[in-house]
């Protein structure tokens, strides 16, 4: 069978740094404010091309995120550059009193989400932004799959007026998008089809969802892919159909099965419906620095695991 | 010191000040709730920023070239609502609605639903950090507008509004003015060993100087000082201006001066019948 996976790999990196500096040269409007992390985030990209556009904030996000509200009241569209466990924590008051309730127009750029964010550790994974992020009103949340889906979702960003966090991932992935594909807030994407299971997965973890898929069909299981890049608002219509159609959900994330994408398509199902879900994700643990692939598999959202909660998933059929 | 204040706009402000501390006590006897000590330390500063100072209007609060404040010590709002009404905002009758569902007058300022509010506070320390990102906007922008921000003495103690400091600092912010309400008494604070309660005196000159800004200290209750001090804050270039507004807490009534069980407390027909009198008489 042919993979729909490409061989070559693009850091999610390299379409944010593309596609901010070109909205900081096309927009007059576009700021982009570092909290002293861009060289990681490669914001420095504008820092380095336009820096007329790139205000360093220093290390200081809660201050970071209150100004960038009062700057969207003077006319700039702020985007705001930290890691993902920073803005959902140190800074999540600032987000919810002074930019998700009154609306305002500031991008949130979370980077190094997830758990494989270059042996840095627990203090600089994020396994919990998903969840809180998602419960703020007025918030957009989304976790892009691959780096084609970051331009595209920061162009929709672009456009769209009021807050949004955009949730994305340090290293390479392979290439799922090209350059017809059109981003709908709020719309699921099926990458794969299949009548047996359907595995809703969202940000890195798609295309290791693909990978376990593929695996499966050589097995004779078909299995469908749906992939979230917008987890807030959620395609629940497409969640729902996915049930009627094969009967048994999968979710896949890079992130702990409490309060992220897990939870929100299980909310759906429970209420519209009820079929059998296995969740893969971290499971309510600590986690500590490692290689990629040892991570990947000490904490049980390697493309194996999503496979192994495929056929625990048929199971209860 | 010589002043800038002419005698006519004096006694305006007195009265004006007068006027909203008498609407500001009626508002928090009738909703049963609010604060009272710092919006009453804070209201001189009010009344001279809205009737003397700031460059904005009731017809067109909205308007892109206004000055903006921001309420930093968010919990002093309906000493803010009080200004803001007697300025013409919106009708004095409204203050009646303080606190109540479906108001505009929220216990803590709601930017989305009552025109002249620039920002949402009330979660301490934040206020002065969106300050600076409005003087920040002015400066990229090339726009006149300048930025005042009040900020509690008791609020000081939140590490946000250092990260704040530095920053408006490092961008040379001198179209940016904070104002300190240093009342010297936050919700519990301290015990001071005389039976009082207290904030330990902080050497708010020398922090703020530390932090690169432009310090000016004044009698928070004088409207000639208050004036002069921002007059002199429009002359410093290069750097933000912080006008230490020394301030007496619930200052207009006797009983609620400087007293903690004032921070919040909500006076009785009797105590607010006694404190409509005093504020009258002038005390």
């Amino acid at each position: 069978m042919k993979t729909i996976l490409s061989a070559e790999k693009q850091t999610m990196r390299d379409g944010l740094s593309k596609t901010m500096l070109r909205l900081s040269q096309e927009d007059e409007n576009v700021y982009v404010l570092d909290g002293d992390l861009g060289t990681s985030t490669k914001a420095d990209v504008v820092a380095d091309n336009n820096p007329e556009k790139f205000l360093q904030m220093g290390i200081a996000e809660q201050n970071m995120m209150s100004a960038a509200a009062g700057l969207a009241t003077t006319g700039i569209q702020p985007w705001t550059f930290s890691f993902a466990a920073f803005l959902s924590k140190r800074s999540i008051d600032q987000i919810q009193v002074q930019i998700a309730q009154p609306k305002l127009n500031v991008k949130m750029i979370g980077g190094y989400s997830g758990l494989l964010t270059g042996l840095t550790g627990k203090t600089h994974q994020s396994l919990e932004d998903i969840a809180i992020f998602r419960t703020l009103a007025n918030m957009v949340v989304l976790a892009p799959g691959d780096s084609k889906e970051v331009e595209k979702v920061m162009e929709f960003a672009h456009q769209y007026d009021g807050p949004v966090y955009i949730r994305v991932a340090r290293d390479a992935y392979p290439i799922l998008f090209d350059d017809d594909y059109t981003f709908e807030l709020g719309k699921a994407v099926t990458l794969k089809e299949g009548t047996d299971a359907t595995i809703i997965s969202t940000g890195t973890q798609t295309s290791r969802s693909v990978e376990a898929a593929e695996k499966l069909e050589e097995e004779g299981i078909s299995v469908e892919v749906l992939h979230m890049p917008s987890i807030k608002p959620l395609d629940t219509e497409a969640i729902v159909k996915a049930a009627e159609k094969t009967g048994a959900i999968v979710t896949a994330e890079e992130h702990s099965i409490i309060g992220g994408l897990g939870s929100a398509v299980a909310e759906t199902l429970v209420e519209e419906k009820p079929v059998p879900v296995v969740r893969v994700g971290v499971k309510d643990r600590n986690s500590e620095s490692g290689p990629n692939e040892a991570m990947l598999d000490k904490y049980e959202i390697s493309p194996n695991h999503v496979a192994d909660a495929v056929k625990q998933v048929l199971k209860k059929k | 010191m010589s002043t800038l204040l002419q005698e006519e706009q004096k006694d305006l402000l007195i009265n004006k000040s007068k006027e909203a501390r008498k609407q500001l006590i009626k508002a928090v006897n009738h909703a049963g709730a609010g604060h009272i000590g710092g919006p009453m330390s804070a209201m001189d500063l009010f009344i001279n920023l809205y009737f003397n100072e700031l460059n904005v209007s009731t017809e067109d609060p909205d308007n892109d070239n206004r000055d903006r404040f921001v309420l930093s010590k968010g919990h002093s709002a309906i000493g803010l609502y009080a200004a803001l009404a007697v300025r013409g905002f919106f009708p004095i009758e409204e203050l009646k609605t303080f606190d109540s569902l479906d108001s505009r007058l929220q216990a803590h300022p709601d930017m989305t639903i009552l025109p002249g509010l620039d920002m949402s506070t009330g979660s301490l320390g934040q206020g002065i950090s969106a300050a600076v990102g409005m003087a920040l906007g002015a400066k990229l922008q090339n726009k006149e507008f300048r930025t005042y921000c009040i900020v509690g003495d008791g609020e000081s103690q939140e590490g946000q509004v250092w990260e704040a400091a530095d920053v408006a600092s490092k961008y040379k912010l001198d179209n940016l003015v904070a104002i300190l309400d240093n009342n010297k008494i936050q919700q519990f604070g301290w015990d001071a060993g005389n039976g009082k309660r207290e904030i330990p005196a902080v050497n708010a000159h020398g922090r703020w100087e530390a932090f690169g800004w432009h310090v000016i200290d004044i009698d928070g209750h004088n409207h000639e000082e208050i004036t002069n001090a921002f007059h002199e804050a429009k002359q410093v270039s290069g750097k933000p201006t912080i006008i230490i507004a020394n301030t007496v807490k619930g200052k207009g009534v006797s009983f609620m001066e400087d007293t903690i069980k004032w921070h919040s407390r909500v006076p009785t027909d009797e105590e607010l019948e006694l404190g409509l009198k005093e504020l009258e008489a002038g005390v």
